[in-house]
């Protein structure tokens, strides 16, 4: 069974050069102004949020930021990381304003950031990785880590969060002109972990940006992505991968702002879903701004439902302002578990248990080969097959 | 010496979202196949013919209601599609099926692993699937692509073959490996099977709507499939008539 939803393409009628998309509105820094949500919102309708442990409410019995997180850091050779008071500037220095309750927040409940520098005009071979531990659910924390890629800086940075712990974090991303960074973050949380996670880039003028976002544990992890650029012939490529357990909430939402000229974007998330009241949400929404000329986009979304009781949400919006695109598209399937293709490799002899690996990992294969992490690239194949062991 | 017997079988075919409820395919079909032999099973479109092929190798959509299938005396129905495999028995698909991912070296790497039950050894292995590869004249690149996947169909038939050459099951079903396949596809693997076929004592049932193929697999007998059953049996004399006279004899008298 194939699902494969028709385009949703909305087209403004206005003609000014500042039109706040309907599915973006301006953001605020003021926690007041987001009202506590209700579930009802749009941005808010497929998020359970009873689980959410109070981040989106004002809950005095877990004020945020008295969490307590472990961090431990592996600096590549001639990467800078710092910490930094709460009101340094560089905070916010990628343009993001909060556009969320949680978000604000978490934004407002911070003492202090992370800032990682990748220094200009030099390539960094090794990945700089920093893992956050959590060790408690009885309190929420809030996070910050800026990456600053300078001009024509060459990098890979890695965010690993694990353990137990109610986090609602930032993360933004400013790449200079000319830079490429690669950065991942992959949520491998214990069972009950409740991650909240805004992560915006930046890209400077033809500089590119590879996102990259797996996430595995975790009751709930809700991960919103956006990017924007800041001059012309900027790239993005976004990746995601996920595999939702029984139970597990999954939910990714990606914002892609074309607000320059000869920008590009391809968004790729693919996961799967297995055991009961496994839920997993994508949401890709893309703008075409009207200066934004001569873009190209394509944003895909697959699922794979391997056993009955699971839930996936599959959304992309292209939202166009300009007819002067090179090319705009998206795809969006679910599909089930394939069982002529399990019973193929079934009747060359192998185990059904095998069988069914190979599918998986076929189907997670490409954007696996993509990432070019070799660190990575290990741990998710392993983690792959503790995930398939579980109850395939 | 290998024997595949098939008595009285019965077969169903789940019509699934349609709502018939079960429909009866196979209307009891009696079949031996000793090791040595290559028997062809000829019949008209919607006969049964694969309907007989996959129900030898265990597909979930049939249900066997009646009969019996043994291998070497074992009850081939009681075990699943991989014991099957692992007991002996091969299918080459009618339409071979795509696995996204997966590469053609891993595949029969795995499938060799599981049917011998423990891994080659890498030196002889990869030699023997370089060779292999060459005889049925397909790229060394095939190696690393996904299974089937965008192969044209002439080249998903080579590579059934292929296998059927690594794996050397005891009896080998072969449904429809000749259509779709220009003269020279047809003859590659013709030569394939009769490879397979000198190793000696390795039964073939060959499913073919055409005599083509049969010029170059000689077949010890032919089996005239109509409506679900076996309606004629002869040797290699009763495909020249099919060939002369087609099928329209057997569709009258079954009407
Ligand atoms: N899912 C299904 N629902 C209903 N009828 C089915 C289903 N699958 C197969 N059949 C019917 O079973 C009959 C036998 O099909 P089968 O594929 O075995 O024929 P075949 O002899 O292999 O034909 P061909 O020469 O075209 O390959 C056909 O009439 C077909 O329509
Ligand atoms: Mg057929």
């Amino acid at each position: 069974m194939t699902v494969t939803d028709g385009p949703a393409v909305a087209r403004a009628l206005e003609t000014s050069d500042k039109v706040a998309s309907h599915l973006h509105p301006e953001g605020s820094f003021d926690v007041d102004a987001h009202p506590v949500p209700t579930g009802r919102e749009e941005i808010w309708r497929f998020t359970p949020l009873k689980r959410l442990h109070g981040l989106h409410t004002d809950d005095a019995t877990a004020p945020l930021g008295t969490g307590t997180t472990e961090v431990d850091v592996r600096v590549a050779p001639g990467v800078r990381v710092e910490t930094v008071s709460a009101d340094d500037p560089v905070r916010g220095s990628s343009g993001y304003v909060p556009t969320d309750r949680v978000s604000a927040r978490a934004w407002a409940a911070v003492d202090k950031a992370t800032v990682v520098t990748l220094p200009g005009d030099r390539v960094v071979d090794e990945a700089t990785v920093l893992t956050l531990r959590g060790t408690s659910m009885d309190s929420a924390s809030a996070g910050h880590v800026v990456v600053v890629a300078e001009p024509h800086s060459k990098g890979t940075v890695v965010l690993r969060f694990e353990g137990s712990a109610v986090l609602a974090d930032h993360v933004e991303a400013v790449v200079g002109a000319g830079a490429q960074l690669t950065l991942v973050s992959v949520q491998d949380w214990a069972d009950d972990a409740v991650h909240h996670t805004t992560q915006h880039a930046q890209v400077g003028r033809d500089a590119s940006l590879r996102h990259v976002a797996v996430s595995f544990g975790g009751d709930v992890v809700r991960m919103s992505t956006s990017v924007a650029y800041d001059g012309p012939g900027g790239q993005v490529e976004m990746m995601g991968l996920y595999f939702a357990d029984a139970g597990q909430h999954l939910e990714h939402r990606l914002f892609v702002d074309h607000n320059e000229p000869r920008t590009r974007s391809h968004v790729d998330y693919k996961g799967a879903l297995q055991g009961q009241g496994a839920h997993a949400v994508w949401i890709g929404d893309v703008l075409i701004r009207k200066v934004a000329e001569g873009i190209e986009t394509y944003e895909s979304n697959r699922n794979l439902v391997l056993t009955d009781g699971c839930q996936a949400d599959s959304v992309p919006n292209l939202e166009i302002e300009t007819g002067e695109i090179e090319g705009a598209g998206h795809a969006s399937t679910t599909g089930r578990f394939d069982d002529e293709q399990l019973f193929y490799l079934q009747s060359r002899g192998i185990h059904e248990d095998e069988a069914r690996r190979l599918v998986v990992h076929g189907f997670f294969a490409d954007i696996i080969r993509r990432i070019g992490v070799p660190v990575i690239e290990e741990h998710l194949l392993e983690t792959l097959e503790t995930e398939l062991e579980k109850n395939v | 010496m290998a024997t595949l017997e098939i008595r009285d079988l019965h077969v169903t075919v789940d019509t699934g979202s349609q709502g018939e409820g079960p429909k009866e395919i196979l209307k009891g079909v009696d079949l031996t196949i000793d090791g040595g032999q290559t028997h062809a099973i000829m019949g008209p479109n919607g006969s049964g013919k694969s309907t007989l092929a996959y129900s030898i190798a265990g597909h979930p959509k049939y249900t066997v209601t009646r009969g019996s299938v043994t291998l070497d005396g074992a009850d081939v129905l009681a075990m699943k599609v991989d014991e099957r495999a692992r007991a002996g028995l091969f299918l080459a698909m009618q339409y071979p099926v795509e696995v996204p991912g997966v590469s053609v070296s891993n595949f029969l790497r795995t499938a060799k692993t599981a049917i011998d039950g423990d891994a080659p050894k890498l030196r002889t292995w990869v030699k023997d699937v370089g060779s292999a590869m060459e005889r049925m004249k397909m790229d060394p690149a095939f190696a690393q692509r996904s299974v089937n996947e965008g192969f044209s169909g002439g080249e998903k038939k080579r590579h059934e073959i292929l296998q059927l050459e690594l794996l050397d099951p005891k009896v080998a079903v072969l449904d429809e490996t000749d259509s779709g396949l220009d003269i020279d596809a047809l003859k590659i693997v013709s030569e394939g099977v009769n490879r397979f076929r000198e190793k000696g004592d390795r039964g073939v049932l060959l499913i073919t709507h055409y005599t083509r193929i049969l010029r170059y697999i000689t077949p010890d007998f032919v089996h005239v499939f109509v409506d679900g059953r076996i309606a004629e049996e002869g040797g290699p004399e009763l495909a020249e008539r099919l060939e002369a006279e087609g099928y329209d004899r057997f569709l009258r008298a079954n009407a």
